[in-house]
């Protein structure tokens, strides 16, 4: 039987609907489309898909046992190698990992399997239809921190807690998830899955203490004091960039990182919320990644009655996941590429300096852009065309460039080296210039992927259980 | 979950409330603050540290009520939890070689002075403490800023206890007399705080201001709290939850401040109006 040029489409609400509700924008496969899908894999020998998988899952194994209609043993294959497969079938950037490796798509120029779709099946088959909770594995008799309950440390504390540790993981806010819970929106991975995923690690017998800030609360060093042999920092994202232009104080103006903070973790996306948010209207976007993207969806899902995304190079070098792209595309969201912003309108009475409306965003000020020769990153550097300003009226403005490392940590632990831009320096295995304190995720690389956090995670559990073993 | 151990309300819209979560009150140095949560979807407020317990494990906060969160934290009795309590959080204020300081709060303001005053007494620095409020019945804490204070001021805006006019007044009086203070620390409404370094300027003595903008995590996360710093005529931006609370007074764009922690007052009145009784039987 010949295999089927294309991957089966993922069901969605249609656009003019998600649009205006919070609910996911994808449906999930059926189990007969996961069959049929899994039946293109051509299980070869090679298996490049699995060096493209960040945790390399062992992706023909899970696969094949899905085409056998066998899914709680496909479950048993993914959690091998991953603690949070319901949250990784949705978020990570497959066409960049797994399956742009997939023969099908490498030989014989097809769409790839759907891996990630397909992961995202067998998860949540699991969560929909098995109770058991996992085996309490047997006590090792060691102890270790984790810091920030975000992918890297929740990864990491799963795979120690498999091996017998006793670990705490330590959770700055009130809620364990890290992005998954502050950053990403609803309609992209529902806070349930989160919170399920994060119950399997509690039944595996991890303890998550919330409202400890580690820097502040307790320092790294007291961490060691109190009895922890070795400390896990997945400390995450820190401030904010912005652009430094004028205007960026305005009222209106917001970090991607805290209008995701009041509409999802602070839930001001619902009608019976404390957390104000501005709502409707007008909204600029800055930025091309997927934070840039949920930002722009959730302020349409608010009740905008436009939305830009404002991006400096063109939708080639666009970093966020491609269904992403696809799904704001499809929702109207208007993308105003190779634009840069250089200064943010607000709104000024002359007459009267007491006016209510004065500091409040009416507008953004752009240049067009042209791409140039490529530059370190190996992207063509955008250049500015001279007299091509041009300005949008709007009244809200997220601006969703990026994000430096969390500063607490850093500046309470003693010996614990940071580059330049404030990324804690790890070697391969994680370890930090601290003797016993490894590091991972968005605290060391700066804003990345959940996937990639979670592989660095899972590099330094092994790193810290060979560590463990090697001290008896 | 976070009990609540005593309450006491200092006027009729000022209320001090010991919790007890002993990790902060172990680490807990003026200045600081705390982020609550009065119950399950909540809002993340930040309050100031008013003192701490170590031994017993508790730490002292002060709130003014003046919005949702905060009238549903005015009805938390003593024995009560609180759902979320995170911190210390911010810099501690900076004591270091201060011999001679002034004391400036206002309002509810006077909540976040009184510790650095206590702070300042303990390391035998001498301490001029000058607090001001509308009228006497929202006078607060004057008893325990005379007990740190080696000369104290209360003033009141309409003469109706203490002395008669702002803060502003003694201050001047005493920089014009020669009074040499190595630092002034202001706390309190933002015009306020302007107007203090605005007296102090042509003395030249260093300003100290405590900064309160919108926060949410409070961690060094969203960015909210971002004020402009204005350095040698260039406009820099800090965050008030990881670079702050504590500025130096002559850098801060106070009218951008003053800006900002307007953006969600048409909201906060309506959800205030929601909450309190007084206007859900009206």
């Amino acid at each position: 039987m010949a295999v089927n040029r294309e991957k089966h489409p993922m069901p969605t609400q249609a656009p003019e609907v998600r649009a205006h509700n919070f609910n996911e924008v994808a449906l999930g496969y059926t189990a007969e489309i996961a069959v049929e899908e899994a039946a293109r894999c051509l299980n070869c020998r090679n298996r490049p898909c699995v060096n493209g998988c960040p945790v390399n899952i062992d992706i023909p194994d899970f696969i094949l046992q899905v085409r056998k209609g066998e899914f709680e043993k496909a479950y048993q294959v993914i959690t091998r190698s991953s603690s949070l497969p319901a949250v990784c079938g949705r978020v990570c950037p497959q066409e960049t990992q797994c399956e742009s490796q997939c023969t099908l798509h490498v030989r014989a120029k097809m769409d790839p399997v759907g891996i990630g779709r397909l992961e995202r099946f067998v998860a949540d088959w699991h969560n929909a239809n098995v109770s058991a909770a996992p085996e309490k594995p047997v006590p090792n008799g060691h102890k270790v921190a984790v810091v920030g309950a975000g992918p890297s440390g929740l990864t990491c504390a799963g795979d120690l807690a498999k091996a017998g540790c006793s670990v705490t993981v330590y959770e700055a806010l009130h809620t364990a998830g890290g992005v998954l819970v502050y950053g990403i929106p609803e309609f992209r991975l529902p806070k349930a899955i989160v919170a399920k995923e994060v119950e399997t690690l509690k039944a595996l017998g991890v303890d998550v203490e919330t409202n400890v800030i580690i820097g502040k609360t307790l320092t790294v060093d007291e961490l060691f004091s109190i009895g922890f042999e070795a400390v896990f920092i997945g400390s995450g994202a820190g401030l904010p960039n912005f652009m430094n232009i004028p205007g960026e104080s305005c009222k209106g103006v917001y970090s991607a990182n805290e209008f995701l903070t009041r509409s999802n973790l602070m839930k001001a996306y619902r009608d019976d919320s404390a957390t104000p948010i501005m709502k409707g209207g007008r909204v600029a976007v800055v930025g091309g990644g997927n934070v840039a993207m949920d930002a722009a969806r959730t302020a349409l899902r608010l009740g905008a009655e436009k939305v830009y995304i404002i991006y400096r190079r063109s939708m080639e070098e666009l970093p966020a996941r491609r269904e992403e792209v696809e799904h704001a595309q499809e929702e109207g969201i208007d993308f105003r590429l190779l634009c840069n912003p250089t200064e943010i309108i607000g709104f000024n009475n002359p007459d009267d300096p007491r006016d209510a409306k004065n500091g409040f965003v009416t507008g953004i000020r752009c240049v067009r852009m042209a791409l140039g020769e490529p530059d370190a990153s190996g992207r063509r550097r955008p250049v500015v065309i001279e007299g091509s300003d041009f300005q949008l009226d709007v009244d809200t403005v997220v601006m969703a460039i990026g994000t430096s490392p969390n500063p607490l940590i850093k500046s309470t632990t003693q010996g614990l080296e940071v580059n330049r831009h404030g990324g804690i320096i790890v070697n391969e295995d994680g370890l930090t210039s601290r003797e016993n304190v490894y590091a991972g995720g968005d605290a060391v690389t700066g804003a990345a992927t959940v996937i990639s956090a979670m592989g660095a995670g899972k590099t330094a559990a092994r790193a810290i259980l060979e560590a463990l073993k090697n001290k008896g | 979950m976070y009990r609540i151990v005593r309450k006491k309300v200092l006027n009729p819209t000022v209320i001090q409330i010991e919790v007890e979560a002993p990790l902060i009150a172990r680490k807990a140095r003026p200045g600081q603050f705390i982020i609550l949560r009065v119950d399950e979807d909540g809002e993340r407020i930040p309050l100031t540290v008013a003192g701490v317990d170590p031994a017993e494990g508790t730490v002292k906060v002060i709130f003014q009520v003046v919005g949702a969160t905060t009238e549903a934290l005015r009805h938390k009795e003593a024995g009560d939890f609180l759902q979320d309590f995170a911190g210390p959080l911010g810099v501690p204020t900076h004591t270091e070689g201060i011999k001679n300081v002034c004391v400036i709060g206002g309002g509810v303001g006077c909540a976040i002075a009184m510790p650095v005053a206590q702070e300042f007494h303990r390391l035998g620095a001498r301490v001029t403490s000058v607090i001001g409020f509308r009228s006497k019945d929202l006078l607060i804490l004057e008893d325990e800023f005379r007990a740190c204070s080696d000369r104290l001021e209360v003033m009141t805006d309409d003469g109706s206890y203490g002395r008669h006019g702002n803060v502003t007044v003694p201050l001047k009086e005493m920089l014009e007399n020669g009074e040499k203070f190595d630092m002034i620390i202001t706390i309190g409404p933002l015009i306020m705080m302007k107007f203090v370094v605005a007296a102090a300027r042509p003395f030249g003595v260093p300003v100290t201001v405590s900064m309160n903008p919108i926060m949410i995590d409070g961690t060094g996360m969203c960015g909210g709290c971002r004020i402009t710093l204005v350095q040698d005529g260039k406009r820099v931006t800090r965050f008030a939850c990881v670079d702050g609370p504590d500025f130096n007074g002559y850098e801060i764009d106070f009218d951008e401040a003053m800006s900002r922690s307007r953006m969600y007052f048409p909201f906060e009145r309506h959800a205030y109006e929601e909450t309190c009784n007084l206007f859900r039987n009206a």
